[in-house]
């Protein structure tokens, strides 16, 4: 009896982290997932009704669009389902980790487990990214059944959703370490909503004056579009997909980074 | 009294929120519908079209929010009502004041979106102000019904659920982006029903001088007599649940 098999509580240093032990936080979060499907679906509800009224319904109004030359509903599904991930991997690691931290006290239960800080991060980043994944997924089979596939190259669609809900669920949670309390959300509605609006989600980039055009290219969700609807579209540029590829895996570990160590102190204070 | 102290954050929500959605989808969007179908938009550019419909439906979220959201708060056990059963306010009175306060929220949050309008050209005169009255009507329609409801409410979960599931439906398809004349037939019918609906046709007629003198009064009696009809539900509902 050389080695004790079973480490005691909290003998995981913070930075540490395993797989085995990250996983045990995402399967807690599906638990509690399987009690309640009507998240999900209120997941796919938001993006379904943007899809329809200003894919179909404004879509009517513009016909094809410029550039492109696709009708309009076929452009603006492949980057609602880039906000589709993107939403729901942020709000599971801000508000619903949030919602861990001050109201149901979640992770003091979890410190004195052999969990350390990071692998709290991990596992929740997890479950996110399972959560967008899982999402992006249904609506993609949505928009499929909707008659909206103008290439094969839509399947690219669920790596990258991974991709972008990774980037998103990290950016999350570090944000998450900053907020003091449930008003703070409205602040960070103030950056989600506009970059939703203005990330080329409606319309594209040659909408823009020249001197926006780089404000518009540096959001992540600017990034997170082209990802999906260039293949979607089937337009394989090789530059622009790595380009992209590569900001979004910077954002997200820059922001892992972020959010593991304040998460760190933030728990074991 | 209490709003003294977070209105920076509401203002995020009741003006920011329209604000965007006028610049990105009035201006955006309407570069590509101006430029594809100025036929089928009747001569009216996008963004005057839209924006009147915007002010309606941001009306409505406005007072549903502060209606519902903050009445289920202070109607629970260890909420704000709980200490004016003691005092000589009755519940009719304590319910009338949050409404005169909706009232005031929706009419100021209104008010700065129709100065924007003008800003931007999209309105002016006595025009924006027959709007701005037309828009805290539809408000209004939305206030007291919510607050009947609300004051019953013990989950506040359910309000979220309310709003995802009603309001924003409401929010998207009652003409705000586009016009209710584009939904298939039956479709068609129930929405023109229904109360957004009424709010917008209301504002956007005012906005661009389309309007007749009998669809203005069909559309004020229509959003009236819910407000009567709210108000009145929940002079009741108060009653029950603050005297229980």
């Amino acid at each position: 009896m050389t080695t004790m098999l079973s480490p005691g509580p909290g003998n995981a240093r913070p930075a540490e982290w395993a797989v085995r032990r990250a996983l045990a936080l995402v399967e807690r979060n599906m638990m509690m997932y399987r009690r309640s499907v009507i998240p999900l679906a209120f997941g796919l509800v938001e993006p379904l009704m943007y899809l329809l009224t200003i894919g179909f319904g404004v879509g009517s109004l513009v016909g094809t669009v410029p550039g492109v030359n696709v009708r309009y509903p076929v452009f603006v599904a492949p980057a609602i389902l880039a906000t589709t991930a993107m939403n729901t991997a942020f709000n599971q690691t801000s508000f619903g980790v949030f919602t861990r931290i001050k109201v149901d006290l979640t992770y003091e239960a979890i410190v004195p487990t052999p969990l350390s800080a990071t692998d709290i991060a991990v596992g929740e980043i997890a479950s996110a990214v399972l959560n967008g994944l899982l999402t992006s997924a249904g609506f993609l089979l949505a928009t499929t059944a909707m008659g909206l596939v103008a290439s094969p190259g839509i399947l690219l669609a669920v790596p990258a959703a991974c991709l972008v809900s990774f980037a998103f669920a990290a950016a999350g949670l570090a944000v998450t370490t900053f907020l003091r309390d449930f008003p703070d959300f409205q602040l960070i509605q103030l950056v989600m909503l506009p970059m939703y609006l203005f990330g080329t989600t409606f319309y594209p980039l040659s909408t823009y004056p020249g001197w926006l055009r780089p404000l518009v290219e540096a959001m992540p969700l600017y990034q997170s579009i082209q990802l999906i609807r260039g293949p979607a579209l089937g337009n394989f540029d090789g530059p622009t997909l790595a380009f992209a590829t590569c900001y979004l895996a910077v954002f997200g570990a820059a922001a892992m980074i972020i959010a593991t160590r304040r998460l760190g102190t933030l728990l074991l204070k | 009294m209490r709003y003294r102290r977070t209105w920076r954050a509401s203002i995020v929500m009741s003006l920011g929120n329209p604000l965007l959605f006028l610049i990105g989808v009035g201006a955006g969007l309407g570069h590509l519908v101006d430029h594809h179908a100025p036929a089928q938009m009747a001569g009216v550019s996008y963004a005057a079209f839209f924006a009147p419909g915007l002010l309606a439906a941001a009306a409505m979220q406005t007072a549903f929010l502060e209606s519902s959201g903050q009445i289920a708060g202070a109607a629970a056990p260890d909420g704000a009502y709980q200490s004016t059963v003691s005092t000589p306010l009755s519940p009719e009175q304590v319910m009338a004041g949050h409404m005169l306060y909706v009232a005031f929220r929706v009419l100021t949050s209104s008010a700065a979106f129709v100065l924007v309008m003008a800003c931007f050209g999209l309105v002016s005169g006595a025009r924006g102000v027959a709007m701005l009255l037309a828009a805290t009507l539809t408000g209004l329609a939305f206030a007291t019904p919510a607050a009947a409801w609300a004051v019953g409410v013990r989950v506040q979960r359910h309000i979220t659920s309310a709003y995802r599931m009603l309001i924003m439906p409401l929010y998207m398809f009652s003409g705000t982006f586009f016009a209710v004349s584009e939904l298939p037939g039956p479709i068609r019918v129930i929405v023109e029903a229904l109360p957004l609906a009424q709010g917008v046709a209301l504002c956007r007629s005012l906005a661009l001088g389309t309007a007749g003198a009998r669809a203005v009064a069909v559309h004020g009696a229509y959003l009236c007599v819910l407000i009567v009809a709210g108000f009145a539900l929940a002079r009741g509902a108060y009653r029950r649940r603050l005297h229980a």
